[in-house]
């Protein structure tokens, strides 16, 4: 994996050279490529320096790898990820449906946001962690403390999202529909929450990352299982390179999910992406 | 019938400036009747409250005293019987034009095949039906005021207040607009209130000059050139519009104060 890097490197001074002297033009370098060539990386150099590591304090790809492959094969990965994901899935959609129309409806009113807007600025920084144990004697242990926890963490940023961005929206498209006497709703709807859909996006996916955390929060301090489980019991065992194996599907996963939230941002607002001053 | 009037009009702004708050005067006792079916303009040096004048008509901003009247009737906020042309269209960049042109009809209350006839017919009517589909970024600047006008005229108002419509235009589009304003006002016999800075535009286009200073109107000066204005080449070149443009010359720069 070095090797490749380097190469990679060798032709990148050759482009270079060749510009510099020829002044021709050329394609740039596409953006996915740029990511590929520093993941790959990355990945080297923790493969390099990871294997003299004491594997209790450490581990590196090819042996998380290995152990992910196993996790893999006897269908331990794929049930936890299951496990994982309808809680994560549940958690998440109703801090749409919940936090959306909250930051819609505290940026336009002021009398909400001067009686509500506390709360939701609070309530993102709350230590979330140290209320579990009292989610648990609510909800219990099962299914809808983690949808709780989950969500807990995922509605905050949305609704602090959009209420920044109905902050921000032009006082002349607002205008646009008092002047043609739309009603106050059909100004939140056909005007507001259009104008205001790249903030809400953003919020979505701040909201991928904090709610994947809180999965594996709900997971160590509710009923051990999932994803979050996996990584406790290997833990405990000093199996580290089996530890990791969760955490990267994890981040893998999020990162799929934010692009997935891209995706369906220039489904939903492509007057945005053209809009936009860059690419 | 539209005629609109500004009934002792006063609009005081309050601001908050870091050494404490400050009232501007916007408007002081303003009078003035813009007759159904007549063309005016509103012209003076910049922030003498031409667009303070035009909000208060249109209801997007509230007189701190006196009212506004359309066909004698007293009029409070927004209304159907007036439709604003803003200075930069100000579409909605989400909609294509001739869903913004849609836009406003709905708001009408228009329904069902009508909505979109109607809609198509007045992008149609500004020359537009052939980008109907496209979206405010895909449009020229010339285009996206074009669609404004059509979405202000779809909702048959009785009065359309422009303000400064033409003033981000390169002065080729400007004039084949202002050609087009004019076709358009000698078929819909609408009432226009127009804010302009341009003297030359103010001459083509207006029936009555109101020259505003200072947030008050300063003098009324007619334009007696004859309607339809037909060729605007050939009307630049009457004596009668010399005259006149030197006359709102000069109401311009007498006066103390006056912007040079
Ligand atoms: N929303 C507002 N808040 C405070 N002051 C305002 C506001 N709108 C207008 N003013 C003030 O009122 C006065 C008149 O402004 P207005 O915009 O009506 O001028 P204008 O004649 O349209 O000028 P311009 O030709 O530059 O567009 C100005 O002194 C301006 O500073
Ligand atoms: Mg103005």
């Amino acid at each position: 994996m070095v090797e490749l890097v380097r190469q990679d490197m060798s032709m990148n001074d050759g482009n270079m050279a060749g510009a510099a002297s020829e002044r021709a033009p050329r394609a740039p370098m596409p953006s996915w490529l740029i990511t590929v060539g520093t993941v790959v990386f990355f990945i080297g150099l923790w493969e390099f320096f990871g294997r003299d590591v004491n594997p209790i304090f450490g581990s590196y790809p090819s042996a998380i790898a290995v152990a992910g492959w196993e996790l893999a094969l006897s269908g331990q990965l794929g049930s936890a990820m299951l496990e994982s994901l309808r809680p994560f899935v549940v958690g998440y959609l109703i801090s749409i449906l919940v936090g959306v129309p909250l930051g819609l409806v505290l940026g336009r009113f002021r009398v909400m946001e001067a009686a509500l807007g506390i709360f939701i600025t609070g309530g993102y920084a709350m230590p979330l962690v140290a209320l579990v144990p009292l989610l648990v004697l609510w909800l219990g242990l099962g299914f809808w403390v983690k949808v709780a926890v989950i969500f807990l963490m995922c509605v905050f940023p949305i609704a602090i999202n959009t209420w920044l961005g109905v902050k921000v929206v032009p006082k002349t498209l607002i205008e646009v529909g008092r002047a043609f006497v739309a009603p106050d709703h059909v100004i939140l709807r056909r005007i507001v929450l259009p104008a205001t859909l790249p903030y809400i996006m953003a919020g979505l996916r701040l909201a991928v990352g904090r709610g994947v955390v809180a999965m594996v929060i709900a997971e160590f301090f509710t009923a051990i299982s999932g994803l979050g489980g996996i990584i406790i019991n290997a833990a405990n065992n000093f199996d580290t390179a089996r530890m990791f194996v969760p955490i990267v599907v994890l981040m893998v996963l999020a990162t799929l999910l934010n692009s997935l939230v891209g995706v369906i941002e220039r489904k939903v607002a492509p007057w945005q992406v053209e809009i936009a001053s860059r690419d | 019938m539209g005629d609109v009037s500004l009934v002792d009009v006063s609009k005081q702004f309050t601001l908050r400036i870091d050494t404490g708050l400050h009232t501007v005067h916007a408007l002081r006792n303003v009078n003035f009747t813009i007759r159904d079916g007549e063309i005016a303009v509103l012209i003076g040096p910049s922030g003498c409250g031409k667009t303070t004048a035009l909000r208060v008509a249109m209801g997007l901003e509230t007189a701190s005293r006196g009212q506004v009247r359309v066909d004698g009737r007293q009029v409070h906020g927004c209304g159907h019987d007036r439709g604003m042309v803003f200075q930069h269209a100000e579409l909605l960049p989400w909609l294509s034009a001739l869903q913004n042109v849609m836009f406003g009809l709905e708001m009408k209350g228009m329904r069902g095949s009508a909505l979109r006839d109607t809609a198509m017919r007045y992008l149609d009517l500004v020359g537009l039906k052939d980008s109907a589909n496209r979206r405010p970024h895909q449009l020229s600047g010339g285009m996206k005021q074009r669609v404004g006008i059509a979405r202000a005229l779809a909702i048959d108002p009785e009065v359309l207040l422009m303000d400064e419509p033409f003033g981000a235009l390169d002065a080729q589009t400007r004039e084949s607009l202002q050609a087009e304003l004019l076709d358009i006002h000698t078929t819909t016999g609408k009432t226009i209130v127009f804010v302009t800075h341009d003297l030359d535009e103010a001459v083509l286009l207006a029936d009555r000059v109101i020259v505003m200073r200072d947030g008050a109107v300063q003098e009324i000066i007619d334009v007696p050139l004859p309607r339809p204005r037909g060729d605007l080449g050939v009307v630049r070149g009457m004596a009668e519009f010399a005259e006149t443009r030197y006359r709102i010359w000069q109401a311009l720069h007498q006066a103390p104060g006056a912007v040079h």
